[in-house]
């Protein structure tokens, strides 16, 4: 007990002396930690791209500091330390395995403003976090997905057995079950982020199974050059970035993360003092998420469908999640009309009725 | 012309020399690739080599350098016994991993007891895991003469799907909402692996890295099975005649590896780390390769290699985030100090010379 608050004590007096040097400067310093490598496309470049529409939105005003390649565990705590140490007044983490450094970073400085993207650990004050409602694009690409297979097999290269990532795969599983009720869905799970050589093989192998429409929850462009490979009968989807180098197939339309209007709210906020600690959660509503482009590969009356659903979501008239919906396993979990709460969304581990397989335990 | 003469004898002078000239020309290449990239090289080289030691955050940053050296020195001694004998044990991530989730498992299995004894059985637990799988290859070595290149590399994938089964699964934190993940040790006393006092970087992996090296200097220089290692490496066939058993050898230079590697696992998960996550491993068992040559397989020279590897990670990060270097950068500038320390060793049995005008080959 003695040496914790010893502890504490020697946090506070460290955070005092360096939080009262960052806000001497006029200067709002915003950092970024990301987990992989900016490249040209996915999860860590849209990040980035939301990090330079900051500097775009506040020119001078701002300063913003990044740093790539970070692995999520004991690493990430050091550069958080590092970066509130070398001034930043808000840090984007922007990964899901940066949650426990970002808390434990947090305590030690309180004056520092944390940021935590697609968490739910909020132990201080000083730590927000923040997502975005892929589930909606899903639902969209489902749909694209159900009218456009022949085969009736449609694939999903898993990430992480994560709550985001099986909220994505139920949502895509039950509209291409809306149009097409014939429809079989394979997940595959890659245990990666991002690994090109995986992708490829997990696709591959869908492929090899008949499998003609994939989408995908990891960050390269391997499974839609696997798409590539197989003479037009297979399409895909573009993730996080727009892919568009495979338009118009097997590209066929895309989820665009879109980052920078949260970051400059939040940013803005912090430099004028209207900030408050948030737990944010938007949608296509939102222009967090955006659809990509829809190309000619898809039939002008499909395309219409599918534009149609992102408006309605968009509008709020409907909610990707409206009951009846069963669990896999056949118990009930949305009545006829409910929406799914967002807590039973954040927590999701279980498949709706239909999809077959286990989600990896 | 310039003409390689094999030397009767490897150069014990070059063989001090090389790592500091293998730094040097390190320095002077990554400068050229800094200045190229449009970066003040002086200033990024200070950054790297200077900065976390003698800089303003030094204060933290010394203590960070043993957290990231202190693993490296731990599993690099434990391969280098076996380098030494000829034995190629490349497994050890897969084994620090095990080692983590062994004893991980005991620490859990027992929460929220409080007892001294927690933590000390613990690092037994972690030494057990990475010691069995170690013996796989060992053991396969032995009875059936396959390589234990081949089998303790392919076992590091293994590991790695068993790590995130155990994080998605039979370890995953019951109060965690479904995500991916253990508990976290930070929050259960008698199995923390806190610094040893605060700020201080040291940790009880740190201590038992030292004695470690210490060890070995001792089995080395002193003690019959130090001779033995080494004469199996220099000379297999005499190394028979004087009665050392391969086999035996086997066994105990894998196993010693396994267990060192094991135990800088489960320090590692119950300290920097905190939990089991998917990702949990962040390269240390690959690292430690590189750590165990540059330290010419000498466990005093592996524990300034150690130091000097943890000191471009951390001054890396550094130049990346404060001089906005990409992280590419910066593993370029870490590869180049192995490809140099290989190609300088070339003096070590090479000498050089001019090669006379028609002279006989």
């Amino acid at each position: 007990m003695k040496r914790r608050h010893l502890l504490a004590t020697a946090a506070l007096g460290l955070s005092m002396a360096f939080g009262g040097a960052a806000m001497a400067q006029d200067k709002t310093k915003a950092c970024f930690v990301y987990v992989g490598p900016i490249g040209d496309g996915g999860w860590t470049y849209q990040h980035h791209q939301g990090a330079l529409d900051v500097q775009k939105a506040f020119g001078d005003k701002v300063e913003i500091a990044w740093q790539e390649n970070v692995p999520e565990g004991a690493d990430a705590e050091r550069v958080l330390t590092q970066m509130a140490l070398g001034g930043c007044n808000i840090i984007f983490t922007t990964s899901f395995g940066y949650m426990d450094a970002t808390n434990a970073v947090a305590a030690k400085f309180p004056n520092v403003k944390f940021e935590h993207a697609t968490g739910f650990k909020r132990e201080h004050p000083n730590v927000s976090t923040y997502n975005a409602r892929f589930y909606e694009g899903r639902a969209v690409q489902g749909t694209i997905a159900g009218r456009m297979t022949k085969s009736n097999k449609i694939g999903y290269i898993g990430s992480f057995p994560i709550p985001e990532v099986v909220m994505g795969i139920n949502s895509y599983y039950l509209h291409a079950k809306k149009v097409n009720p014939n429809v079989e869905l394979t997940v595959v799970w890659a245990f990666t982020w991002f690994d090109p050589a995986k992708e490829a093989d997990a696709a591959k192998a869908m492929i090899e199974q008949g499998v003609d429409v994939i989408a995908s929850h990891t960050d390269s462009t391997a499974p839609l050059a696997e798409a590539a490979k197989a003479g037009g009968k297979v399409i895909g989807f573009g993730q996080a970035s727009d892919m568009s180098e495979y338009k118009p197939s097997p590209r066929v339309s895309s989820i665009i993360d879109n980052w920078g209007p949260y970051y400059v709210k939040r940013v803005g906020a912090l430099m004028d003092g209207s900030y408050q600690q948030a737990d944010a959660w938007e949608g296509i509503a939102g222009g967090e998420v955006l659809i990509g482009d829809i190309t000619e590969a898809v039939p002008a009356e499909v395309k219409a469908e599918a534009e149609k659903l992102r408006d309605d979501i968009a509008a709020g008239t409907y909610h990707p999640f409206t009951g009846p919906i069963k669990k896999q396993d056949g118990s009930d979990w949305l009545a006829e009309g409910a929406t799914a709460p967002d807590g039973d969304l954040l927590g999701m581990n279980f498949y709706v009725e239909g999809i077959t397989g286990d989600i990896p335990k | 012309m310039l003409k390689l003469e094999k030397r009767p004898s490897p150069s014990v002078m070059w063989s001090r020399a090389t790592p500091v000239l293998a730094v040097a020309l390190t320095m002077v290449a990554g400068g050229i690739m800094f200045a190229v990239l449009g970066k003040n090289p002086f200033e990024a080289i200070r950054t790297i080599f200077w900065d976390p030691l003698f800089g303003e955050f030094a204060f933290y940053l010394r203590g960070q350098l043993l957290v990231k050296a202190g693993p490296l020195i731990l599993i690099a001694v434990g391969l280098s016994l076996g380098f030494r004998a000829g034995i190629w044990n490349i497994g050890a991530e897969g084994q620090y991993i095990m080692g983590a989730i062994c004893g991980a498992a005991l620490g859990l299995a027992v929460f929220p007891t409080e007892n001294r004894l927690i933590f000390p059985a613990m690092v037994v637990a972690g030494a057990l895991g990475g010691w069995a799988w170690a013996m796989i290859p060992a053991v396969l070595k032995t009875r059936f003469n396959t390589n234990e290149i081949l089998v303790s590399l392919m076992l590091v994938y293994v590991a790695q799907t068993v790590l995130a089964m155990a994080s998605t699964g039979f370890l995953r934190n019951p109060e965690g909402m479904g995500f991916p993940g253990s508990r976290n040790f930070s929050g259960y006393a008698a199995a923390r692996n806190g610094f040893l006092w605060e700020g201080a970087g040291l940790h009880w992996g740190g201590v038992m890295a030292l004695a470690t090296v210490v060890a070995a200097y001792v089995l080395l220089q002193r003690h019959m099975l130090g001779f033995q290692i080494k004469l199996s490496g220099q000379a297999p066939r005499a190394a028979r005649y004087a009665g050392v058993q391969p086999d035996r050898l086997v066994m105990l230079c894998m196993g010693v590896a396994g267990a060192l590697a094991g135990m800088a696992g489960l320090f590692e998960v119950t300290g920097p780390a905190g939990q089991i996550s998917i990702d949990f491993n962040s390269g240390y068992g690959f690292t430690a390769i590189i750590v165990a040559f540059l330290g010419r397989l000498n466990p005093v020279g592996i524990l300034f290699a150690g130091l000097l590897m943890a000191l471009t990670y951390i001054g890396g990060e550094m130049a990346s985030t404060n001089l906005g270097l990409p992280s590419a950068a910066i593993q370029a500038f870490q590869g180049m100090l192995l490809f140099f320390l290989l190609a300088c060793d070339l003096l070590t049995n090479f000498r050089i010379r001019l090669a006379k005008k028609g002279e006989a080959r």
